[in-house]
């Protein structure tokens, strides 16, 4: 009975807050929306008792990746321009109707999908899980003997984007020194230039 | 309802959907990007839900991947996004028309 | 779940919710006391008998203030922000333990829940840090509360990592994420020894995350008045405060369970609940005597000091150690 008033709590407002997510004019309020769908979605596995999955959707969502958008928004001050539409106005017709049909498609899919009869299930039912110790124990189990090969590939994956990402957002002339300072014209120095695409929030060395 | 598949799977396509409107309907690069997390979201929940209900680690397995994935496909979205701020100070979907012829 | 489990679930919270508002009251006074006499000087004295109502009177006084929000000001945002820092900071000590199992009419355990997931629950919540900060900065739509948000937005992201990776090599010699089970698992050697590196890490660490000297730069009175709560006035202003010293004692806490031993130490038989629960605070106050300590001594950091000694020197040092406490797990087991 609790179970399932918090299974509708939490996904009601999930629901509401990426509507919110959508719909919002500015930026950083959809950003904080996304947060509470994400709170909501780690809600939802807590009740599904996959706390591990709940804790790890909170740590890496909202504490890393939003809160990477958030930065980025304030770095490079993005807010709503009074005068510009939000909306793509002739997008709408298609948008609209494409939204729709996905979700007849895939909720008359999800309202049509049964769990797999007992015997085909894996091995890790709840007493299996509880035996190890948790969520944490089982997936360290299955993690490092079945699927070693695709963490391996996504540590691969983490660097290569690391790496990507670093190329992408450096100057490209950030690592040549500056030249002399003419002494007429360096009146506002050079940290003026670093300052350009958003605040020298360090000094330079 | 709490334990039934069918509730969060439910769930989980309403917010790829949801997400995926964002996607099509919003000019601003941002929020586009952060649409596209929300459509990651209810991947994860229904890959969560199908790794719980069919008691098998592997959808815990392929939501730890995709945790993954919207990390790198964030990462290297907002730094092309800090790139194209540096270009033109507009980050509108429909004025980046520089390479499209 | 039967009726009395329930009331007591709900008389630990209640003990918990009033350690949490009491702890900024007395550690505020505290650290006032303790940086006076570091400083050859008495402290606040005037407010009741030796001036213990000092900040009590504070409290009153910033409650009954005017509560402004700036015009140009972002007022939703503005409004949630303080929250964001109040409620990580609350939620964390659900699960931290303050002593072992104990006999009250029935086997209860001094915390509010065993979650075994525990350690990363309360890394999860640390993560939510960055909210407060960063939201209050954005919203004041002010140039200093800008840069102390860009400052401890970018402080906090840092030193969680290194943070995370000293706990990493606490799991691993523990072999479980529940802050109970590490506590156990200390009985006959308290972590300290085997990861005294990890320990300093910790530390560092742990002072980098909630903002004290010599890592105060988002609330660098001297550069950026205070960083990101500047517009902040009233029961908003005390609210920042709250959420900084629980911050604290959650950071002193954290350290006795995972490196000190949590209740672990002498016990007089019979009594192991109430010397438990003397031994972690004892620990733990020791702790935030340490925090006032470093910020009557040390002198603060350059912003470039600070990141390149995170991510070129913690980081690795973290790394090493996480790798070296594996190998000494194989070996042992």
């Amino acid at each position: 009975m609790i179970e399932d008033i918090t299974f509708v709590y939490m996904a009601v407002i999930a629901v509401l807050a990426a509507l919110a997510t959508v719909l919002v004019r500015s930026p950083v309020r959809s950003a904080l929306s996304l947060v509470v769908v994400v709170f909501h979605v780690a809600g939802l596995f807590a009740v599904m008792d996959a706390m591990f999955l709940a804790v790890i959707q909170v740590m890496v969502y909202a504490g890393a990746i939003i809160v990477l958008f958030l930065f980025t928004i304030m770095l490079l001050d993005l807010r709503h321009e009074a005068g510009e539409p939000y909306l793509h106005k002739n997008q709408l017709w298609l948008g609209i109707p494409l939204a729709i049909l996905l979700l007849v498609e895939a909720g008359w899919i999800a309202l049509n999908t049964e769990p797999l009869a007992e015997a085909a299930r894996g091995a890790y039912d709840a007493a299996a899980i509880a035996e190890l110790g948790g969520t944490g124990q089982a997936l360290a189990e299955v993690l490092f003997n079945e699927y070693l090969l695709p963490f391996e590939i996504a540590g691969v994956l983490l660097l290569a984007s690391s790496v990507g990402a670093l190329l992408l957002a450096r100057r490209p002339d950030e690592d040549k020194l500056p030249d002399a300072p003419d002494p007429v014209d360096d009146v506002t120095g050079p940290d003026d230039e670093r300052a350009e695409g958003g605040a020298a929030i360090w000094p330079t060395r | 309802m709490a334990d039934s598949l069918n509730a969060y799977l439910y769930v989980g396509a309403i917010l790829f959907a949801l997400g995926m409107l964002g996607v099509l309907v919003r000019r601003s690069l941002i929020v586009v990007l952060l649409s596209m997390e929300l459509m990651l979201q209810g991947v994860n929940l229904t890959m969560g839900a199908f790794g719980v209900f069919n008691e098998d680690m592997g959808g815990y397995m392929l939501t730890l991947a995709s945790l993954t994935i919207a990390a790198s496909e964030s990462v290297v979205g907002l730094a092309i996004l800090v790139v194209v701020s540096r270009k033109a100070r507009e980050l509108y979907t429909d004025r980046m028309d520089g390479m499209k012829w | 779940m039967d009726l009395v489990s329930t009331l007591a679930l709900l008389a630990k919270g209640l003990v918990v919710l009033l350690i949490f508002l009491a702890a900024p009251l007395i550690f505020v006074l505290a650290e006032r006391k303790i940086l006076g006499r570091i400083q050859s000087r008495r402290g606040p004295n005037r407010v009741g008998p030796l001036g213990l109502f000092q900040t009590v009177a504070d409290g009153i006084k910033l409650g009954t203030k005017e509560d402004i929000i700036p015009p140009a000001a972002d007022r939703v945002v503005f409004w949630v922000a303080p929250l964001f820092m109040v409620i990580p900071a609350i939620a964390a000590w659900s699960v931290i333990p303050f002593g072992p199992m104990v006999e009250i009419g029935r086997e209860t355990g001094l915390w509010i829940t065993n979650l075994n997931v525990g350690i990363l629950f309360v890394l999860a919540l640390g993560s939510l840090n960055t909210y407060g900060p960063v939201m209050s900065g954005w919203s004041s739509n002010s140039k200093y509360a800008h840069f102390g948000a860009l400052r401890s937005g970018a402080q906090i992201i840092s030193y969680e990592l290194t943070l995370g990776l000293a706990v990493l090599a606490v799991v691993v010699y523990a072999g479980s994420f529940s802050l109970i089970d590490i506590v156990e698992s200390q009985r006959h050697m308290w972590l300290v020894a085997p990861q005294f590196l990890g320990f300093l890490i910790f530390i560092v660490s742990g002072v980098a995350e909630t903002n004290r000297a010599p890592f105060d730069l988002p609330e660098a009175e001297t550069e950026i008045v205070a960083g990101y709560f500047v517009e902040y006035t009233g029961i908003r202003f005390a609210m920042f405060f709250i959420a900084e010293y629980a911050n604290m004692f959650l950071m002193s806490m954290l350290v006795t369970v995972l490196y000190l031993g949590g209740w672990n130490g002498f016990t007089i038989p019979g009594l192991e609940g109430v010397s438990g629960v003397v031994w972690t605070m004892a620990k733990a106050l020791t702790l935030m005597f340490g925090y006032f300590w470093l910020r009557a001594t040390l002198p603060r950091l350059r912003y470039d000091q600070l990141m390149s000694f995170c991510w070129k020197i913690l980081l690795p040092l973290g790394v090493l150690n996480l790798l070296v406490a594996s190998v000494l797990r194989m070996v042992w087991s």
